[in-house]
């Protein structure tokens, strides 16, 4: 290939990681390099299509809160990971190693005897101002002494080539899972290099997390169980908590999922309540306890304090850790480093002026034009400022308020980026563009571990000064090269697991998850049902030669509630027909029940295999599609006929795809209820019509039913009552008849019967019974003539509805059972 | 000298539910704190259907807490507190011999300077707290109380007198989560919202100072008997002085609370010691009722305060 650099910025005033000072290719870039010249643009082309594949696969998405585009949107992930040689990195390494220990020890005081603040080392007010500062965790000790389990900090390389600290990520960091989705992708894309490059691999890192939950977990003699808490699904990062929770074979749950009972924190199953032991959180501090902390979370445990205060649960990291990201802290941690640790600072942190010091003031309001200006408290709501960009009046305001509480603020230099190549399609060339690095550490039994590697984050521009993932940035792999440590094999998520540990179910399924797989169920039957009755009355509505049916179809889709009454703002049957199909304000429309299909899709993601949730995404797309309306009837069927196509493949998973555990039983059962009354519901519906006998009529019922073909085949003739009835009500091996899918429906809850000691009001069975008997031959005695088959016709309508009915009430019995403890804490204040 | 004063209070809080609660954990702030003003000479706490669990120990702050939690469905709580209290004179403060407030201010400013004492302990009543947030109109209220130089007290004592006089006692304007800056607004609220906007004005400018909660002596109108219920719980604020000490003022009856203020905690704000807070599973509407008396006891009926 061409000259790869020949565009390739050598600016001065900035490292680069891939050209050294007289800009030439450093030497541990030199083996990547050459395969890039070696290769021809169509197989870097290939390997790029290979990365871009993957990540779609995987659904790698990263949610940006009111992001126009919607919630989810592809994570972007640069081809060329970015590399680091072994000796640079042990540099790193001890560095943030011994940040940790420094932060921990920190946490241990401001949680404890306070001597840093008595002592002057550590101002008040950065400590008590900070909102994520808990008092109500003063004094609770953590097993083991560990506040900080898992923690991340920020990376920025100077000019010089040293790597300077932006940011420390005391909370609950994010980025290790998709550090390690990153690594699973171009590990990949580049197979040989990465084998040749002896890259060191990330598994002991998650295995390190799994010992020290395990260890630290005040389990006594049980297996410890440990959870991932999530904020749910609107969360930025929900994707990583979905991948870490499957990683390190943790259940993911929210703090609904979990109870307090006496001092004890456990897992609502539906086999009951299961003792947890340790809770790997990603819900914020303030917000995990609504009796103790913010009283307005409705996210968090109510009684989570208490059992950690109790010892009875091991939360990491450690309740108000938080405290600690404040941006005004770093100043401080040269001296605490020599009070706590008797030794020197190995990472040095950006320069920055605490504001709440009088003359260190007065030096940042010297300095100001060059600083960011931030606040150290996120309860601020403060949006770093460069002061020297601002126009005189809005810099008047802001040093006004600066000086009524200088405490708040804390101005600090720029970040000076580092710049690595990342490969640009069009050009098929390399760019430069300014990274920073996160780096992860866990703590161990003997010390923190530092994953060997990291999440490489790239600005969007050539010349950002801020990198960050929610601006639109993208991210590299990280590699850290030189000899593998033994023992250190790629990571594959699973410990040894012996014949005595075999498990063949989850058992610490959620029952908010089973309920929403339910629903799921539901809804998935309820948009094909929906969507077959539309591309029924609209292909009728085209064709206009059979009034009749066409008629006989509106009447029913009336009578099921999905299309709309004429009114003053659908006066014609196509804006009828439109709103059924998309209309916004119609609860019963097509495009609503998808959107209640994909809501709670997203919330049984972890449920869900990574083909099924391609295919959700598709249907996602299509959804999209549907919302610009553009009224043309035709494309509108086209339209139907893809959707019921993906949603076929979402049943198809269902039955094919998943382990059939309690959570699917369920699934299966939302279906049956589903169609069950759909079907229940649309014969009886049919046959109370004129039309009952119009073979036209007839057709489109078969079409309902989605058995024209069988009908085809088994008769070869025009659809007639008697043997559309049979094929549509008593066939059992029809999987759309009635009677199929009562029958599946008793099967599973004669299984929930045994296997959770439940019982129904057994109405279903009657009613199986008397469906069972009807005999379609009492639709062939023409003895009392047409007035007597009316009768049978009225009479199995009546039987169907009876039917419908009761698959409602099951559907609600099953709801009371099972999930009513689903339902959600409040709060009580009296004064 | 003056005599101390003694009482029997009543503070009872009703839940009825519209539906069953299956699950509640309640935190309760109804036992008086120690404070060397206050003699408790008994203390009983009644509570309906018994707790599965009871717990008594400190907070962060000092102050007793009570924890229950109920694991019974149940459509009614109750928790009826008793206390017998004897309340001693407090030593006067001169207010006019407390230090500048700019140096109360200083001494509380970060400088590199070890810190020691109650000026450590104060540390923590300076900042923002669940209900306080700190904001530059709460400084600008209290910029003409505070001219420079003057003695931190005289400063506090007339930004009570201020917030007496400009706000309107308003038992339905405001809700415990109205926001102080409405608060600030309307004029209007009740004591808790008068102390906490006076700890956002004394914070704002830098001073600590801390919400208290308790009971305040009414007087029934004259002629009439004492009405069982007929009082509510009560809130005023204390502020630190590097002289005096804690110096507690009552800007809703423009005040500083002796005799006829009994208190119970303290904490940052009403979040830290609200008198009974809770987390129920189920319940539907749940308004409590909550009736509070405090009768004087003369030396010679004490022993009707048999507990």
């Amino acid at each position: 290939m061409a000259d790869l650099l020949a565009d390739y910025p050598r600016s001065a005033g900035t490292y680069h990681e891939l050209l050294d000072s007289k800009g030439r290719v450093r030497e541990h870039w030199q083996r990547l390099y050459q395969q890039l010249q070696r290769s021809t643009p169509a197989q870097i082309q290939q390997r790029q299509a290979l990365v871009s594949r993957q990540i779609q696969e995987n659904g790698v998405t990263y949610n940006v809160y009111a992001d126009p585009e919607g919630a989810d949107r592809p994570w972007e992930l640069d081809l060329l990971p970015n590399l680091i040689p072994a000796n640079e990195w042990q540099q790193i390494a001890a560095g943030v190693a011994q940040r940790a220990t420094l932060l921990n020890q920190v946490l241990a005081d401001i949680y404890g005897p306070q001597e840093l603040i008595a002592e002057g080392l550590l101002p008040a007010e950065l400590i008590f101002g900070h909102n994520n500062y808990l008092w109500a965790c003063q004094g609770i000790k953590p097993p083991g002494g560990t506040f900080l389990h898992f923690y991340a900090v920020d990376l920025a390389r100077a000019p010089d080539g040293r790597w300077w600290v932006t940011a420390d990520r005391t909370q609950a960091p994010s980025g290790a899972g998709y550090a390690l989705e990153n690594r699973q992708i171009i590990s990949k894309a580049w197979p040989d290099l990465y084998r040749d490059l002896h890259v060191q691999y990330l598994a002991s890192f998650f295995r390190n997390l799994q010992d020290t939950l395990a260890r630290e977990a005040p389990a006594q003699d049980e297996t410890p169980l440990v959870v991932l808490l999530t904020p749910g699904r609107f969360n930025e990062s929900y994707f990583e908590h979905v991948y870490l929770a499957r990683q390190l074979g943790y259940p993911l749950v929210e703090g609904s999922d979990l109870t307090v009972r006496e001092a004890t924190v456990y897992l609502k199953t539906l086999a009951g309540l299961r003792r947890v032991h340790a809770v790997l959180r990603r819900l914020d501090d303030d917000f995990c306890d609504p009796l103790e902390l913010r009283t307005d979370s409705e996210l968090g445990v109510p009684g989570l304090l208490e059992a950690v205060r109790q010892g009875r649960v091991l939360v990491a990291n450690a309740l108000g850790s938080g405290v600690l990201e404040s941006p005004g802290l770093p100043g401080f941690l040269p001296a605490i480093s020599e009070k706590l640790l008797g030794e020197p600072l190995l990472l040095p942190s950006i320069a920055s002026w605490w504001c709440g010091e009088p003359p260190v003031l007065e030096e940042a309001l010297e300095k100001m034009p060059s600083l960011v200006l931030r606040s150290c408290f996120p309860s601020q709501k403060f949006t770093p400022v460069l002061p020297g960009e601002l126009d005189a009046t809005k810099r008047a305001e802001l040093m006004a308020r600066l000086k009524a509480r200088p405490y708040v603020y804390v101005a600090h230099e720029l970040a000076q980026l580092s710049q690595a190549p990342v490969w640009e399609e069009e050009t098929a060339n390399l760019q430069a563009r300014p990274i920073g690095m996160r780096v992860f550490a866990v703590a161990s039994a003997d010390g923190y571990r530092i994953m060997p590697g990291g999440l490489t984050r790239v600005a969007a521009d050539a010349d950002a000064e801020v990198v960050s993932m929610q601006r639109g940035g993208t991210s590299k792999d990280t590699w850290v090269l030189g000899a593998r440590v033994a023992g250190n094999e790629p990571w594959q998520g699973v410990r040894p697991v012996g014949t005595a540990d075999l498990v063949r179910s989850d058992p610490f399924l959620p029952s908010r998850v089973v309920e929403n797989l339910y629903w799921f169920g539901r809804y998935s039957a309820r948009c094909e049902d929906s969507a077959r009755l539309l591309r029924i009355m609209l292909g009728r509505y085209v064709d206009d030669d059979a009034p009749q049916a066409l008629d006989a179809a509106l009447c029913l889709g009336e009578r099921l509630g999905l299309l709309p009454a004429e009114d003053d703002d659908l006066v014609s049957l196509e804006q009828r027909l439109f709103e059924a199909l998309l209309g916004a304000d119609w609860p019963a429309s097509l495009q609503a029940n998808l959107q209640r299909l994909i809501w709670t899709a997203g919330s049984v993601r972890g449920k869900l295999s990574q083909a099924n949730w391609q295919a959700l995404l598709e249907l996602q797309r299509e959804a999209q599609e549907l919302q610009k309306p553009n009224g043309d009837v035709g494309e509108s069927l086209d339209f139907l006929e893809g959707l019921l196509m993906s949603l076929a493949a979402l049943s198809g998973f269902a039955l094919d795809d998943m382990t059939r555990d309690d959570g699917w039983r369920f699934l299966i059962i939302g279906r049956a209820i589903e169609r069950l009354q759909f079907m229940a519901e649309s014969i009886s519906g049919f046959l109370r019509h004129a039309a009952a006998q119009d073979q036209s009529a007839l057709e489109w019922l078969l079409e309902l039913g989605n058995s024209s073909i069988t009908y085809r085949t088994r008769y070869l003739a025009f659809a007639q009552l008697i043997p559309v009835l049979d094929l549509l009500l008593l066939d059992e091996q029809n999987p759309h008849a009635v009677i199929f899918q009562l029958r599946n429906l008793l099967r599973s809850l004669d299984y929930l019967g045994e296997r959770f000691d439940y019982s129904d009001d057994g109405a279903l069975v009657t009613l199986e019974r008397q469906l069972s008997s009807f005999k379609l031959s009492s639709l062939e005695n023409v003895l009392f003539g047409a007035s007597s088959i009316e009768a049978v016709l009225d009479g199995l309508a009546g039987l169907l509805d009876d039917i419908a009915l009761a698959a409602g009430q099951a559907s609600d019995n099953l709801g009371l059972r099972f999930f009513v403890h689903v339902d959600a804490s409040k709060r009580t204040l009296s004064t | 000298m003056t005599r101390s004063a003694q009482y029997e209070i009543l503070h009872d809080t009703h839940y009825r539910y519209s539906a069953p609660v299956s699950l509640a954990q309640q935190l309760a702030h109804l036992w008086p704190r120690e404070c060397a003003w206050q003699i408790c000479h008994g203390q009983a706490l009644q509570v309906s259907p018994p707790p599965c669990q009871r717990i008594e120990r400190q907070d962060v702050f000092g102050n007793p807490l009570t924890r229950m939690v109920f694991e019974r469905p149940h459509d009614s709580l109750s928790v009826l507190a008793r206390l017998h209290i004897e309340v001693l004179p407090r030593p006067v403060v001169h207010q006019q011999a407390s230090p500048p407030w700019e140096q109360a201010r200083a001494v509380l400013g970060y400088s590199g300077q070890p810190f020691a004492g109650e000026a450590l302990n104060a540390l923590r009543y300076r900042f923002e707290s669940p209900y306080v947030h700190l904001k530059q109109r709460f400084a600008d209220y209290a910029a003409d109380c505070f001219p420079p130089d003057r003695p931190l007290l005289i400063g506090v004592q007339a930004l009570m007198e201020k917030i007496f006089s400009e706000f309107t006692f308003d038992a339905v304007a405001t809700q415990v989560a109205t926001p102080l800056i409405e608060v600030l607004e309307a004029r209007r609220g009740v004591c808790q919202d008068f102390a906490h906007l006076m700890l956002a004005c004394l914070r704002s400018i830098g001073l600590a100072a801390r919400y208290v909660s308790g009971y305040l002596l009414t007087q029934p109108p004259p002629g009439q008997a004492r009405l069982i219920g007929a009082d509510a719980s009560h809130a005023w604020v204390s502020v630190f002085c590097p002289k005096h000490g804690w110096v507690d003022f009552d800007p809703t009856n423009n005040v500083c609370p002796g005799l006829e203020h009994i208190t119970l905690a303290w904490g940052r704000d009403f979040a830290d010691v609200s008198p009974l807070h809770g987390v129920i599973l189920g319940g539907g509407n749940h308004d409590p009722e909550v009736q509070v008396t405090v009768m004087p006891i003369s030396a010679a009926s004490e022993s009707l305060a048999a507990l």
